[in-house]
């Protein structure tokens, strides 16, 4: 194998001043993690740049197809080794070249020299590696200012380095550098997708759902595991807090006019998430909220919904058409999952027809008659908490079928 | 009982019939059901798919469960021509297809495609070169069996595809029933097939079950419609016991490839050496070079039938050319093919291997076959 080492370039971070190095720990902290299954891994961290030693194609493979998906990273190279002779750094070049045989680009070659004892000098050896590639393939030609790609020769001590690939990060932040958040993760399109959009921004998740049996089934209940278990992909563990909700769903019917249910569901929602805010020692809650999306996201519904509580809630998607919503969920492949056609809780006591310009004073009137603190404490009481990627159990019992 | 009718089915294999009657007895929901039990029932249908899939080198939703092989060759045929009207109506196959392919294909000669069938030699592999002269620009469909079930011929899957690919948008069917499990197939991105064709009862699975598989999820229409059960693709309430017992037939199946080719290898060659000390009056179809677990051979101004008889009487069963032939008095469209001497058309035999085939079994077919040639033939021979 030719592969020696990966270079990572670093994301928004290259500019953040002092925290820096706590930002570059981060990331290779995350990188272990992601690559927890082919360990051990040498990680160099430099101030720009970041190596990690390739050992075996196998792990080649694998660093290649998971790379991208990891937050921090804005671009990355494999780079390549030869013996310190000019036909062997030759030989390289052209093989290495060979991955754009079929496109028609421009390039230059780049040579640095550290080691300056070496047979040609730098700009020797630059002419001759461009004539030999450009002997090799026909369609590509040389250009100096701004090529489409650039041909990398280092000649350190040990060895000659190649490199010419520059291949795309997921760009962001290190989850993780900006604190830690909790997610309302209902099991529809948005919320995967707010959660995404967070955790690039370097937030690390927990998230939050709310259930109502018997009226909602384990599919539903399995579904919002399943996009829980899909974000941990981008390099974190995330565990998600299931609150049971049927006893405040049916006080809440019992107790508040039929068109305002929804909006006090939705404080109450808020209110416990809050609370198991408050206990994760998390900073902020996120939502899948889209302004106008439906009744309880009008502006009027999100002010009388927010005033229970001042910790920041955070909508990433509340400018979003639903439309790029959806052509991010794809992306991030939450989209099949969330489009499964199982109830939840938020569907089963629908009122026929909610009131989307609700009034603060008002609800808070309707609520005054009942004591919902109680209930609220033993829903968050009552939870069960799930820690994703989690192993597949169903899939042993299956085993020996198979 | 020695039992050499291998490609004709096989005797589904205990591990297998376990795995199928404990399904029946604990996941016998409909896995379409939203209950729990449904569910569950729909989460192992899954884990079979995504063992067939890794085994077949593809994602896990192109693998549709079909009743057996010859619905998977009707559907991939009949489907492709209908979503591929728009780009033209040239298909090619080839002469000696099973009949699953080979009547849908004249069924859609009678609709206005336009179908080429590729000749054999008499080894009964096809020419890469008429391949390349028949593939045009509007070739919407080529089919091409990977093994041929009544000689055992091996057609050159990869470099076929090779062709196709290149100078046509065509998709590339192949039906892989007498191979799959027994030599190497699978997708190979870009550059192998486009659709494979299985079948569970050749690898000692259960009767009734096969899969069509798809190298990508290639636009298709269903043929059989209905609950849109399988993506949409094949309505009808998914049958996961059989499609489990597949799965699980097909790994422990593509798992022993390495060791069974190797057996398959020596007996062929033991059975090839033995067939030709008779001299003139036997004539081997199957070549070296075909699967080693088919082998073909003709008697002299014989009916196979006498054979399959006598050497029943001895508790060996082998077939005539195929199972689903034989019962016809004409010569099989692969003989016919095959373009061999008028005197060795009559009497074919096939021979042929499965996972549970002993040395013992060889030997004592060579016994008894040796006994029978020489009531027939009388001592003339060697």
């Amino acid at each position: 194998m030719i592969w020696k080492e990966i270079l990572i370039r670093y994301g928004e971070i290259s500019t953040k001043g002092r925290n820096k190095v706590d930002f570059i720990n981060r990331l290779r902290d995350n990188v272990r993690y992601s690559f927890h299954d082919i360990l051990p891994l040498k990680i160099r961290a430099e101030r720009d740049r970041m190596f990690i030693e390739i050992e075996n194609e196998e792990k080649m493979i694998v660093l290649l197809d998971r790379l991208p998906e990891i937050f921090g990273i804005q671009s990355f190279s494999p780079v390549a080794s030869c013996a310190k002779d000019v036909d062997a750094v030759k030989a390289l070049a052209v093989e290495i070249m060979g991955i754009f045989k079929d496109q028609d680009i421009t390039f230059k070659v780049e040579v640095r020299r550290t080691d300056k004892t070496f047979e040609l000098d730098t700009h020797t050896l630059q002419r001759e590696i461009g004539g030999v590639v450009l002997r090799n393939y026909q369609n590509l030609s040389v250009q100096m200012k701004q090529p489409d790609v650039t041909l990398r020769i280092e000649v350190r001590m040990d060895a000659i380095y190649v490199m010419a690939q520059v291949i795309p990060g997921a760009g962001g932040m290190p989850i993780g550098s900006n604190g830690k958040s909790l997610l309302m993760l209902s099991g529809g399109i948005d919320s995967p997708v707010a959660g995404y959009l967070m955790m690039k921004r370097g937030v690390r998740l927990e998230a939050i759902h709310f259930y109502s049996p018997p009226y909602t089934s384990q599919n539903s209940l399995q579904k919002v595991k399943d996009l829980a278990n899909e974000l941990t992909k981008f390099g974190a563990r995330i565990r998600l807090h299931i609150i049971p909700f049927t006893e405040l769903q049916v006080l809440i019917k019992e107790r508040v006019p039929e068109n305002v249910t929804m909006t006090t569901t939705r404080r109450m929602m808020l209110r416990i998430a809050d609370q198991v805010r408050e206990e994760i020692d998390a900073m902020a809650i996120i939502t899948g909220e889209s302004l106008g999306q439906v009744a309880s996201q009008t502006l009027e519904s999100l002010t009388a919904i927010n005033d229970v509580t001042a910790t920041p809630i955070l909508r990433p998607l509340i400018a979003f058409d639903k439309l790029d919503i959806i052509e991010i969920a794809k992306k991030i492949d939450t989209y099949e999952t969330s489009i499964q056609p199982y109830e939840d809780c938020c569907t089963i006591f629908t009122p026929a027809s909610p009131k989307t310009k609700p009034k603060l004073e008002k609800i808070m009137h309707y609520e005054s008659f009942t004591d919902f603190d109680e209930y609220i404490e033993r829903a968050v009481r009552n939870r069960e908490v799930h820690i994703f990627p989690e192993k597949k159990e169903k899939a042993d019992a299956f085993s020996e079928l198979l | 009982m020695i039992y050499l009718d291998n490609s004709a089915t096989t005797k589904p294999h205990k591990e297998i019939l376990d795995t199928f009657v404990q399904v029946n007895e604990q996941y016998y929901a409909n896995p379409a059901s939203i209950h729990e039990a449904g569910v569950t029932a729909n989460a192992l249908l899954t884990r079979a798919r995504e063992q067939l899939a890794h085994l077949l080198h593809t994602e896990t939703n192109n693998i549709i469960f079909t009743a057996g092989g010859t619905e998977a060759n009707n559907f991939a045929i009949f489907s492709v021509a209908r979503i591929s009207t728009h780009k033209g109506r040239h298909i090619i196959t080839t002469e000696i297809e099973h009949p699953s392919v080979l009547e849908a294909m004249k069924g859609l000669e009678e609709e206005g495609f336009d179908v080429e069938y590729l000749s054999v030699d008499a080894s009964g592999v096809i020419s890469l070169e008429e391949l390349r002269q028949k593939v045009r620009k509007d070739t919407i469909l080529v089919s091409i069996m990977h093994v041929n079930n009544e000689v055992g011929a091996i057609q050159p899957i990869e470099e076929a595809a090779r062709i196709i690919h290149t100078q046509s948008r065509a998709l590339f069917h192949v039906d892989a029933v007498q191979s799959f499990g027994k030599m190497p197939i699978a997708f190979n991105g870009e550059t192998g097939p486009d659709f494979l064709t299985v079948s569970g009862h050749k690898i000692h699975a259960l009767k009734g079950s096969g899969v069509l598989a798809m190298r990508k999820s290639f636009p298709i229409v269903p043929f059989i419609v209905g609950g849109g059960q399988e993506f949409g693709l094949r309505s009808g309430t998914v049958a996961v016991p059989q499609a489990v017992a597949l799965a699980k037939a097909a790994r422990l199946a593509v798992e022993s490839i390495p060791a069974n080719s190797k057996k398959y290898k020596a007996w062929q060659q033991e059975l090839r050496a033995f067939l030709k000390s008779f001299g003139r009056d036997i004539h081997l179809l199957s070549t070296e070079q075909g699967a080693p677990y088919i082998t073909s051979l003709s008697i002299r101004d014989l009916k196979g039938e006498i054979l399959i008889n006598a050497l029943q009487k001895e508790g060996i069963i082998v077939s005539t050319s195929s199972a689903c032939s034989s019962k016809q008095t004409k010569t099989s469209h692969v003989v016919e093919a095959l373009n061999i001497d008028p005197h060795f058309k009559k009497g074919v035999l096939r021979i042929s291997f499965g996972m549970h085939t002993t040395d013992e079994d060889i030997q004592l077919f060579k016994q008894a076959f040796t006994k029978i040639m020489k009531q027939l033939k009388g001592d003339s021979t060697t």
